[in-house]
């Protein structure tokens, strides 16, 4: 929802990023205030997934201009698990699989983490249980997924569903979530959309990126922005969507091509 | 064979000791039997065995790969007898675990009966001093293949006590036998010969926790001179015997957490007669030179044999696993899991021999080592060594090298953990598929808190 003269939440001006000496991100400009929900769309190589791994702070990219403020602090300054703590969180477009940790375990280190930070109760094992069970119920999962590696042997699905699980669990100030409606099935996408809905608040915000306007049907964007080539082209409300879904992204840069990723 | 450097094989000074006048003052020094022992005949047999050896270097095939050298250049002297006035300030301590009140605790190779707790043994079991060991044992004691092997011989042609286990026919123990081998400290450097006789009699069912280290300083007492003498190197040279008879089961956990300073030389070998169920989970932890040769032989048909390992070396340590599992029946299913972690300048190796003569059809084994490295200097040399001479066998084998994922430790820090915190969740998951299988949650999470704290040192 557009709430007026909310707090700015995520304010990107002029990110540019590369990696391996390759500039992925070329000047992004993107405001977010509390209350509000962002859909991203845009082709395969767009630099989406770039952009949320650079605001979480993947090694792997440089910054090479630009600022980034979230709630107030410079978010470059801080590293990966601070920037969680802080309040930011990622729905990873491939969740990975950690062999050997238990999910278990791995929820209540993650959810001991933030606690401590805020300087709020750690919960042991048996406190701990009580509140996984009932975030398990947000995501309709069942407790045995509990006890197995963290996303080991999970299907596409329940990897996504694990992911929004450990968003219920933080409950991030900014969630931004990159694809977490790829393979999913109505069901399953529901249920998903369910979870976030639950988060929504006015003083929290959502990214979201996705290439179906079929999501947007059940989590309604304030914006969507379209990136193509590493900057965001266009941006829009949620009947964006219908005409991207009719026309492709195409109409959208024909007047001024820019050289795209793949 | 993985190798992740190369290695530089120079020549250290202690190549040049004479290695067979190394092992004639080792004889010379044993302490003596006493009178009409029972063991006198064992120990001449094994004596006679080393009379044309040396002790090994990296010119041996076997010990290419981690020089046990530097035990040669130090002037080690039998442990002597400790009774328990005698230790002083030093303790059992942590070894026992309230939660496994079967406990057999041998100090310097000795059994004591003090400090053993023997109460809750049920009829049909029996566990004694090797000191006496009648001709009962003589089919068993010192009986099985790879005897003659000088560390082995060695300790054959030392032993003066040690301990039998016997699980009577058709018995079956629920409660894991915990037996303590804990070498106390000396002024002099010292070698501990420890050795284990189990007998587990024609379809018995029993747990054992064999463990390995030091007995425990009075901390409180701060630097007493004790604790001083306690940075002297001392060596254990340990073989247990296991016979396991017909439709026997037996799973065994062996830790080696000797003190840092330690040398460990340990061999584990291992009968099955037809029908029995094997399972090993080996934990080698401690020691500046650590080797354990664990030796299955497959005496039956339809024998089934898990070998779980894992290594943890850091610093200058050098941990070596040479397994063996002969097959020599058909029908028989072999499943082993090595892994190691090694950290700083630390060399882990894993030799795992399977041999599949013409007779034993139909096996079916298994082998996968797993290797951590930790830091760029760290070293592992990995090998699986398949002498399969049977057509009709299926043998599976790999090994994988590889370093914390850095996808793996950003999702975690994602997720609010610290750097630190995300490497040792990693650790722990690479180590507790190996240390779930020890059947004692105390003695399980004591190593997992072990791993994590000798990566952090
Ligand atoms: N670590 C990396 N190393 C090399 N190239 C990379 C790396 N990460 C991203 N790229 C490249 O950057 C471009 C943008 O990738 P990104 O994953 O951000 O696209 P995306 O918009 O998320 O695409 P999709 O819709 O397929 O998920 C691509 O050309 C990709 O190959
Ligand atoms: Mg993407």
């Amino acid at each position: 929802m557009i709430i007026e003269n909310s707090e700015v939440i995520l304010s990107v001006n002029d990110l540019t990023a590369e990696v391996d000496d390759i500039e992925i991100l070329k000047g992004i400009n993107l405001e977010i205030k509390a209350g509000e929900i962002h859909a991203i769309m845009g082709p395969n190589g767009s630099g989406k997934s770039t952009l949320s791994k650079v605001l979480t702070g993947h090694p792997a990219y440089t910054i090479t201009g630009g600022t980034v403020t979230f709630k107030g602090q410079n978010l470059l300054d801080l590293a990966p698990e601070e920037r969680s703590r802080e309040g930011l969180f990622l729905s990873f477009q491939y969740p990975l699989e950690i062999p050997g940790v238990s999910n278990l375990d791995f929820l209540r280190v993650a959810y001991n983490s933030k606690q401590k930070h805020l300087g709020l109760e750690e919960l042991d094992a048996f406190d701990f249980d009580d509140l996984i069970r009932d975030r398990l119920d947000i995501v309709k999962m069942n407790p045995a997924f509990l006890d197995r590696s963290v996303n080991e042997g999970f299907s596409g699905g329940e990897k996504k569903r694990n992911e929004i699980l450990q968003m219920a669990l933080l409950e991030p100030t900014l969630a931004i979530l990159d694809e977490t409606d790829s393979g999913l099935d109505i069901d399953a996408l529901r249920i998903v959309a369910n979870g976030v809905n639950q988060l929504a608040q006015s003083d929290r915000a959502i990214l979201m990126i996705t290439h179906y306007q079929r999501l947007l049907d059940y989590i309604v964007p304030d914006y969507i922005h379209v990136m193509e080539g590493g900057r965001i082209v266009t941006t829009g409300g949620k009947e964006l969507a219908l005409e991207l879904e009719e026309r492709g992204y195409d109409w959208l840069t024909e007047a001024e091509p820019i050289g795209a990723g793949v | 064979m993985v190798n992740t450097s190369e290695l530089e094989r120079k020549a250290t000074p202690s190549a040049d000791l004479d290695r067979a006048a190394t092992l004639q003052r080792l004889i010379q020094q044993r302490h003596p039997l006493p009178a009409h022992s029972g063991l006198q005949t064992i120990r001449d047999r094994a004596l006679n065995l080393l009379q044309d050896q040396a002790l090994p270097n990296t010119k041996d095939e076997e010990w290419r790969f981690a020089d046990p050298s530097a035990l040669y250049a130090i002037p080690f002297q039998p442990a002597p007898a400790v009774d328990v006035e005698s230790m002083g300030d030093w303790t059992v301590g942590d070894w026992a675990i309230a939660t496994l009140p079967i406990r057999i605790v041998v100090i310097n190779g000795r059994l004591s009966s003090e400090l053993s707790n023997l109460e809750s043994l049920p009829p049909g079991i029996a566990i004694g001093s090797l000191a006496t060991a009648d001709e009962t044992l003589q089919p068993y004691l010192a009986q099985q293949q790879g005897m003659n092997e000088v560390f082995t011989a060695l300790n054959t042609a030392s032993f003066s006590d040690g301990v039998v286990i016997r699980i009577g026919k058709n018995q079956r123990l629920e409660t894991p036998i915990h037996l303590l081998f804990l070498t106390a400290p000396s002024a002099a450097p010292i070698v501990t010969t420890s050795r284990a006789l189990v007998i587990a009699e024609t379809g018995s069912s029993a747990t054992l926790i064999e463990e390995y280290g030091a007995l425990d300083g009075g901390s409180s007492l701060g630097t007493s001179s004790l604790d001083a003498s306690n940075s002297n190197p001392y060596w254990t040279n340990a073989v247990t015997e296991v016979w396991l008879g017909d439709n026997a089961q037996l799973h065994h956990t062996r830790t080696q957490r000797e003190a840092a300073t330690a040398f460990h030389i340990g061999k584990t070998t291992v009968s099955q007669s037809r029908d029995s169920r094997y399972s090993l989970c080996a934990v080698s932890l401690g020691a500046q030179f650590s080797r354990h040769n664990p030796e299955i032989v497959l005496t039956g048909l339809q024998t089934e044999t898990h070998l779980n390992g894992f290594t943890l070396a850091v610093q200058s340590q050098v941990a070596d696993t040479h397994s063996l599992i002969h097959f020599a029946q058909p029908y028989c299913i072999a499943k082993q899991l090595h892994k190691c972690i090694a950290n700083d300048r630390a060399r882990v190796v894993f030799n795992g021999k399977l041999e599949v003569p013409k007779a034993a059809q139909q096996t079916n084994a298994a082998q996968l080592s797993r290797n951590l490295l930790l830091s760029p200097k760290a070293r592992v040399d990995t090998k699986p060594q398949l002498e399969i001479v049977a057509d009709d066998v299926k043998c599976a084998h790999g090994a994988t090298v590889s370093q914390l994922d850095d996808e793996e430790i950003f999702y975690l820090q994602s997720r609010g953990l610290d750097r630190k915190s995300a490497c040792d969740l990693l650790v722990k998951g690479f180590t507790a598929e190996i240390t779930e299988k020890v059947p004692s949650e105390e003695l399980r999470s004591r190593l997992l808190q072990s791993v994590l704290s000798q990566i952090q040192s």
